[in-house]
């Protein structure tokens, strides 16, 4: 038997042409003869088109053609992927606005020309007469008509259990809290990108596919009338995702339709000022919740109201996030009863959609500063109240009583209160609380705070992978997922060298192409590890199985007799004996032997964990800075531990933008005020400390058969919630904090009211 | 739209005989006109810096820049980094210590590294990561990166 691979550090199988400037982004592609698209976009939040003015535009030498609304209305609005719940089809985008404008940013029409400063020269020439009506932009206000017969609420989410009423009467203490999360987004470094061309045989190609493509080919097909195996996508290399890249946007459509009118390649590559207010945006959440609980801190019930800024539209991801926000808010807790209702409310503001930890990042914030405010209200350690609380290891596999994204959600292993002891005692948490009790004696403001949370990953319900040993001796790693970054060539890689007992340099990973495989859920949800590492260990053995069988008669053994071991094909008991390569195999080969095999789930895997953040506040400006951060999670088993501190590194930072800068604002007439990176505060390297963490496998999941959980999310979940405790406890005014990002004008007005 | 002038562009010790609108930017000059599209375009305001280019020692925002003012200096970008198919130091390190995720940032991280390591391998720990503050990274929480520009100088002093 040869060296573990799963749990190895290995380097990861991507990096090379990445490192060297030879990555395949969109923009880095071009076809023979393509055009290049530009979207003019609505600079009215709400408002009644009146006329669109394209004359001048469409004389510009080099414009070929341009479109409005009238020229696409016979392409149906774009359909929900997930969450699709019965009323919500009115709210559905139209690629290029019918007659109405619901934010600043809504496509209203496109040029195509056949270079890129002409069509952004074109872009200025297209003027729209837009009689403007007053925007919805407070949430919490009462809903306005948004159609004849609709006002502007699309859906009221609501999941409950247990006697919520008993929870709050009988002599239980009560907190009533107000909170607000402001809308955020994944801000990948690459901005959106999408070309389309007709091949040779006719078939519709899409290039900068991401996250999604089997299920956006089926979406694009339906909408543009094509048969499945007219139109195919292709996913290149992808520049970040973090839940809003690779859904599908009116300019995924608008190249799709381009291509098949004009037949010519259509090329488009968003700026950076259409990302920032075009592509789905996220949080954007205000909550009012009450809290019953009883002298030790133990939560009798939880009764949270919240209302959620849609945007114009909703997109492709239907009611996910207000579902997620509402189920995964009880988090690791008890909490007897519960109930959760989530308004979803049409503002004139760009649309939105998940951005990484969707619903938790939110829903750990509330929760977690309830449980603060209990401790203050107890005079408790808030680290007491939460173990007090905390789900014991003796209720695994926990049902919460709640579903979410269609599924029943069933916690399936940990031990939280032992997780919790070895998270305090290995970032020695404890010694840093009296250390900063000593720098705040000394006229310091510095302080610490935690959050604790759930994750959930893996979301089901299948995942289907092709193995092939090709004529080269290569293993061939065929699946529909996708990457967007995060290294799943490796991990799937490592799985499957270690399952075949192959060195790890003979597979190659395909992934996003959806002429090479019929089906594929993509990438989201943290589901990939999960989902398709797991449909690669099944596969593998199929696949040793066939190799042996196709070995046997060349080294004159029955199959049963041989196994792989290191690449080779031998004796199982007899190291010494004949043997033979898996190249010198595939050279006998008249056709690449193929597996498939399919894993199935029909729960999700829950991993968790915790985030501490020590603050430090600037006196004067009301800055403040990050000392340190930790992030504690149990991944149930991590295929390459440092691909797993990788995730959780780079979504604490997010986190820290979205606790401390991160914020899309709009004036009152519903004007974007963050259309660019001077706005939008994304953190630099002088924001992140170096952030701390431990990686635990003391909770395998027992519904996989490699124990995995997912890792893409717990980096950023309960960071707002730790930096907002953190904050209070360095102003000593628990409950200061009660929105995010904490901007320095927040803290300054709590340090003047000391 | 304007006419185009010629211009010859000195990329990664090669000249690139071109033709340009003055109002092109350096960098879709370099990624268009010369076909080197290692150096990507993440905003086109100067602030993330991924299309950072060294020109004449000096790290610059190339989307800052138009192309004819580039004529007769000398531009390095992301394909003249390795020898071959050896990696730079700066390039192995990130490999190493796993300073990419999705890559897009990379070049901009690689060539700002670059610059600020030849122009000084024992810069101290603070004006490092003030230096590499200069970009965003938007996967790895930095700190990989400033591990890797650190491992990297090691070997460069």
């Amino acid at each position: 038997m040869s060296e573990p691979v799963i749990g190895q550090r290995i380097r990861r199988v991507e990096d090379r042409p990445l490192l060297t400037g030879r990555g395949r982004f969109a923009a880095d592609i071009d076809h023979p003869g393509q055009l290049h698209m530009r979207i003019v976009r609505s600079a009215v939040a709400h408002g009644h088109v009146r006329a669109i003015d394209a004359v001048a535009a469409k004389r510009l030498p080099g414009v070929v053609t341009v479109w409005t609304g009238t020229d696409v209305a016979d392409v149906p609005p774009i359909s929900f992927r997930m969450m699709r719940i019965s009323g919500l089809e009115p709210f559905r985008q139209p690629i290029l606005a019918q007659g109405i404008v619901r934010y600043v940013g809504e496509p209203i029409a496109v040029v195509f020309a056949d270079d890129p400063y002409v069509a952004e020269d074109a872009e200025d020439l297209v003027t729209a007469d837009i009689e403007p009506l007053a925007p919805y932009l407070d949430p919490t206000l009462e809903p306005p008509p948004f159609a004849p017969g609709l006002v502007a609420e699309a859906a009221v989410v609501r999941k409950e259990y247990g006697d919520l009423a008993a929870a709050f009467g009988g002599g239980a203490r009560v907190l009533e809290l107000g909170l607000a999360i402001a809308r955020q987004s994944g801000v990948p470094i690459e901005t959106r990108g999408a070309l389309a061309h007709i091949d040779s045989s006719g078939v519709l190609r899409f290039e900068g596919a991401a996250k999604v493509p089997h299920q956006n080919q089926r979406a694009l097909a339906t909408m543009l009338g094509l048969a499945l195996d007219r139109i195919h996508l292709h996913e290149g290399h992808v520049g970040g995702g973090f839940g809003i890249r690779g859904e599908i946007y009116p300019e995924d459509v608008l190249v799709c339709l381009g291509a098949l009118r004009l037949n010519r390649p259509i090329k488009w590559i968003e700026d950076r000022r259409e990302h920032l207010i075009a592509a789905n945006q996220s949080r954007g959440q205000r909550h009012r919740v009450r809290v019953a609980f009883d002298e030790r801190g133990f939560i009798r019930g939880l009764d949270a109201e919240f209302w959620v800024e849609q945007g114009g539209y909703i997109r492709s991801h239907g009611v996910t996030v207000i579902d997620l926000t509402a189920a995964m808010m009880p988090g690791p807790y008890v909490i007897p009863a519960f109930r959760a209702i989530g308004h979803v409310r049409l503002t004139n503001k760009t649309p939105a959609g998940t951005y990484r930890a969707p619903g938790r990042f939110e829903g750990s914030f509330v929760r977690e500063r309830a449980i603060d405010a209990i401790a203050a209200a107890l005079k408790l350690d808030p680290i007491e109240v939460r173990r007090v609380n905390l789900i014991g290891p003796e209720r695994m596999p926990f049902k919460r009583g709640l579903d979410t994204l269609g599924t029943e959600i069933v916690y399936d292993s940990g031990n939280y209160p032992a997780f919790m002891d070895k998270a305090l005692a290995t970032f020695r948490l404890p010694d840093l609380k009296r250390s900063l009790a000593e720098r705040r004696a000394s006229g310091e403001m510095v302080g610490l705070g935690l959050g604790f949370f759930v994750e959930k990953s893996g979301l089901g319900p299948s995942d289907k992978v092709k193995m092939s040993l090709t004529p080269d001796g290569t293993i061939e790693v065929v699946c529909g997922s996708a990457s967007l970054g995060q290294g799943i060539d490796t991990v799937l890689s490592q799985i499957a060298a270690e399952k075949l007992n192959v060195p790890i340099a003979a597979f190659r990973v395909r992934h996003g192409q959806t002429d090479l495989i019929d089906e594929g859920l993509g990438a989201y949800a943290s589901r990939v590890t999960v989902m398709t590492g797991s449909a690669v260990s099944l596969a593998a053995p199929a696949l040793a199985k066939k190799i042996c069988a196709a070995a046997a008669p060349l080294l004159q053994r029955r199959p049963d007799e041989l196994a792989l071991v290191d690449g080779r094909i031998g004796q199982a008991d007899n190291p010494a004996g004949p043997d033979i390569t898996l190249a010198e195999l595939a050279r006998t080969l008249a056709a690449p032997l193929e597996v498939e095999a399919r894993f199935e789930s029909s729960h999700m895997s829950y991993p968790y964990g915790l985030h501490a953040a020590v603050v430090r506040i600037d006196a004067e400006t009301g800055a403040v800075a990050i000392e340190r951060f930790f992030v504690a999670y149990d991944v149930g088993r991590a295929v390459n531990p440092t691909l797993v501190e990788g995730q959780l590194v780079g979504g604490a930072a997010q986190g820290i933008g979205g606790a401390l800068y991160e914020a899309f604002v709009w004036d009152d007439a519903g004007q974007p005020l963050a259309a660019s990176f001077v706005d939008y505060l994304v953190p630099t390297a002088l924001e992140i400390p170096p952030i701390e963490t431990l990686v635990l496998e003391d909770a395998p999941s027992p519904i996989n058969p490699l124990g995995v959980k997912g890792a893409g999310e717990g980096g950023i979940s309960a960071a707002g919630a730790a930096i907002a405790s953190a904050v209070d406890d360095a102003l000593g005014n628990p409950g200061a904090i009660t929105r995010l990002p904490i901007r320095p004008d927040d803290v300054r007005r709590h340090l003047r009211g000391r | 739209m304007t006419d185009k002038i010629a211009v010859t562009l000195r990329v990664n010790a090669r000249d690139y005989r071109i033709e340009v609108e003055p109002r092109r930017t350096l960098a879709d000059a370099i990624r268009t006109d010369c076909g080197l599209t290692g150096t990507h375009l993440g905003c086109e305001h100067g602030v993330c810096g991924a299309c950072t280019v060294i020109v004449d020692g000096h790290a610059v925002r190339s989307c800052l820049m138009f192309a004819v003012q580039a004529e007769g200096s000398h531009i390095r970008t992301v394909e003249g980094l390795a020898d071959g198919e050896r990696l730079s130091p700066v390039q192995q390190a990130f490999h190493d210590h796993h300073a990419l995720q999705c890559g897009f940032c990379t070049p901009g991280f690689l060539m700002l590294a670059t610059a600020i390591l030849e122009d000084n391998p024992r810069i101290g720990a603070d004006d490092l990561r003030h230096a590499l503050a200069s970009n965003l990274c938007r996967c790895t929480g930095y700190h990989n990166i400033v591990i890797a520009v650190q491992a990297a100088a090691e070997k460069m002093r």
